[in-house]
């Protein structure tokens, strides 16, 4: 679930957990109705955003709270508590305090607490929202591979996209409260079904008026992705199946793989174009500012937006 | 060369007395925690310390029968006269009481509180504070005594129960043996009900302090992971809060243990450890055994103290 933040992701996931209740519709389960049944009667496990690890407890007191709580026999338990640790990657946890603990360890403990009741599925609110860049990347990868070695399904909130693109296989966006597309990443970016889709997944230009009508002969709103835009000469050729449009460039950011150029329209407007550094280095491209240049894109690569 | 090295873009201020003061011990930290700890730390050492050490000492001496004067040598013959009879009723007396006082006060503390601090708008709980707080303002000797006419036989609780057919109920609880009396006002009984009553807001306040700090999260976690409301109860929220229990249990039952007014205005005249203490030095001028006396609650709240950190009271802190 991918969204800004105050556009329900998390209200969504604490419906399907039961810590609150829906005024309207209903909660299915595996095809059960569980929308009046409390967190405690419910096969779903949270992985919460501050990890809620209990602070007077050992971890492995923690991750056995849950067949604790169901009376499955002590070794039993201490069994499956090793067992979760080792899935998480901290063998010999167990007796460490939650206190003693850093973010990334803390963030493991919380995941074993919850795998370790094999849930129907597991909610993750944040979960890595914590984390510092490369610990995040890290544990994304690690999440994932967990997720197919368990089999189980994950529903995970976040408000970065490339996080949700990175681990999602379906995504659903929301916007103040709606969700406005639920498909593949790949979808989700290549066939943004709103404005709002194709402006918070990725970059997109959204091109609609006169302009549109004076690029593609139509006035209906379209999106095009700034890395499909071609840079090209003043007087490039224009191919048969081409969109083109004439402007200046007027600004130029260096980002190391690629470089991101705003061009203004001679029609109005700008578009932002985004090519990679196969061959140009940031002197090249930054010499590039305020020169005049010709955009081309293939144009199948337009989107049209149903309500922008 | 003499100039001040100021922030760039401020302009330079002009070094004031007070600002080369704050300088002169912004770069001596241990002067700023010697001047600032000073002063609690004599207050606590000499005045507080001292004066429990002096106590001690007072204890090891003894009262000559004859010259009715203390004997300023070390003896342990003061300690000698204290398991009387007697003693053991008073000591036993007290210490029942400073229990059950404690646990009726955390039994009843411990759901206002929760509600305080869970569920409460900050407007109720203002109020709430307020109605807790709001008796302390007044004299605890008033309180005492309008209590002595509360519980009175004539008193406004008696004629209560008159009107609501229960003065046979009441009754038959005053026939009871150890906590019966004449009335309320002359009996264990009443002298509970106004103990509880004075130290209630001590036991509220840590226990409301130690719910505020657990974090909503912890509590959904735990029925998240399929524990009934009882059950997180149980292994979380108690756990959790019991540093606050005994933080306000250390209040009421130490409270209870030393206090001297109230057996002496409600109950039936027997003799709790305060009394005894208050009588010793005063009426007999026997300090060294008020001294002994007196180290009774601090040897009893020692052992507390150890039974609770056994019980993990302390684990969360």
């Amino acid at each position: 679930m991918l969204g800004p933040s105050g556009s329900g992701k998390t209200t969504c996931l604490r419906l399907i957990a039961g810590f609150d209740q829906p005024t309207a519709g209903r909660i299915y389960l595996y095809g059960a109705d569980v929308s009046r049944l409390p967190p405690y009667e419910r096969d779903v496990n949270t992985v919460f955003q501050d990890y809620a690890l209990f602070p007077h407890m050992t971890v492995g007191e923690n991750i056995a709270y849950g067949p604790m709580i169901r009376s499955v026999p002590k070794p039993e338990r201490e069994k499956r508590v090793e067992e979760m640790l080792e899935l998480v990657r901290l063998p010999g946890f167990a007796r460490r305090r939650p206190a003693q603990l850093s973010g990334g360890q803390r963030q493991r403990v919380a995941l074993a607490r919850a795998l370790i009741n094999k849930p129907g599925v597991l909610l993750l609110d944040e979960p890595l929202g914590a984390l510092d860049l490369k610990l995040r990347q890290q544990m994304q990868i690690e999440l994932k591979s967990i997720q197919q070695q368990v089999g189980i399904t994950f529903i995970f909130v976040t408000h970065d996209q490339e996080e949700a693109l990175t681990m999602s296989d379906r995504i659903a966006v929301f916007n103040h409260g709606r969700v406005e597309q639920v498909g593949a990443p790949a979808e989700i970016y290549e066939s943004p079904a709103t404005a709002f889709v194709a402006g918070f997944v990725g970059v997109s230009n959204l091109v609609g008026g006169e302009v549109a009508k004076a690029i593609t002969g139509a006035p209906e709103t379209f999106t095009i992705r700034p890395e499909k835009i071609h840079l090209r000469a003043a007087d490039a050729a224009v191919g048969p199946d081409e969109c083109a449009a004439d402007g200046r460039i007027r600004d130029v950011v260096y980002l190391g793989v690629n470089t991101r150029y705003l061009v203004e329209l001679d029609l109005g407007g700008d578009l932002t174009v985004v090519e990679q550094n196969l061959r140009t280095t940031s002197m090249d491209a930054l010499a590039t500012r305020g020169r005049r240049v010709r955009l081309l894109w293939h144009r199948s690569h337009n989107r049209a937006i149903s309500h922008p | 060369m003499g100039t001040a090295v100021t922030k760039r873009g401020l302009p330079p201020r002009p070094p004031s007395l007070l600002q080369r003061l704050s300088t002169f011990v912004y770069v001596r930290p241990w002067l700023l925690l010697a001047l600032l700890l000073g002063p609690p730390m004599i207050w606590l050492g000499v005045i507080y310390l001292g004066s429990l050490f002096a106590l001690l000492v007072q204890s090891f001496f003894h009262l000559d029968d004859f010259t009715g004067q203390v004997v300023r040598e070390f003896t342990l013959q003061t300690y000698a006269d204290l398991p009387t009879a007697s003693n053991f009723d008073i000591f036993g007396r007290t210490t029942a009481m400073a229990a059950a006082v404690t646990l009726a006060a955390a039994g009843l503390a411990f759901p206002l509180a929760y509600f305080m601090a869970r569920y409460a708008s900050p407007r109720a709980k203002a109020a709430l504070y307020l109605a807790v707080v709001m008796p302390l303002w007044s004299s605890y000797l008033i309180r005492v005594y309008a209590w002595r006419l509360i519980l009175a036989k004539e008193g406004i609780l008696n004629w209560f129960l008159a009107q609501a057919g229960l003065s046979g109920a009441l009754d038959a609880v005053l026939a009871l043996p150890y906590i019966g009396g004449n009335s309320l006002s002359f009996s264990p009984l009443g002298m509970f009900l106004v103990f509880l009553y004075v130290w209630f807001p001590y036991m509220v306040l840590p226990i409301q302090a130690a719910l505020e700090r657990v974090p909503r999260s912890l509590l959904e976690a735990s029925g998240d992971l399929g524990a009934r409301p009882g059950e997180t109860f149980r292994y979380v929220i108690l756990p959790l809060a019991f540093p606050g229990v005994v933080a306000g249990s250390i209040f009421t039952f130490s409270l209870t243990l030393g206090d001297y007014i109230i057996p002496q205005v409600i109950g039936n005249s027997s003799f709790f450890i305060g009394m005894a203490v208050y009588s010793h030095q005063g009426t007999s001028g026997n300090i060294p055994l008020a001294a002994a006396m007196t180290m009774g609650p601090i040897v009893i709240m020692g052992i507390y103290l150890l039974i609770a950190r056994k019980l993990g009271a302390f684990d969360a802190l």
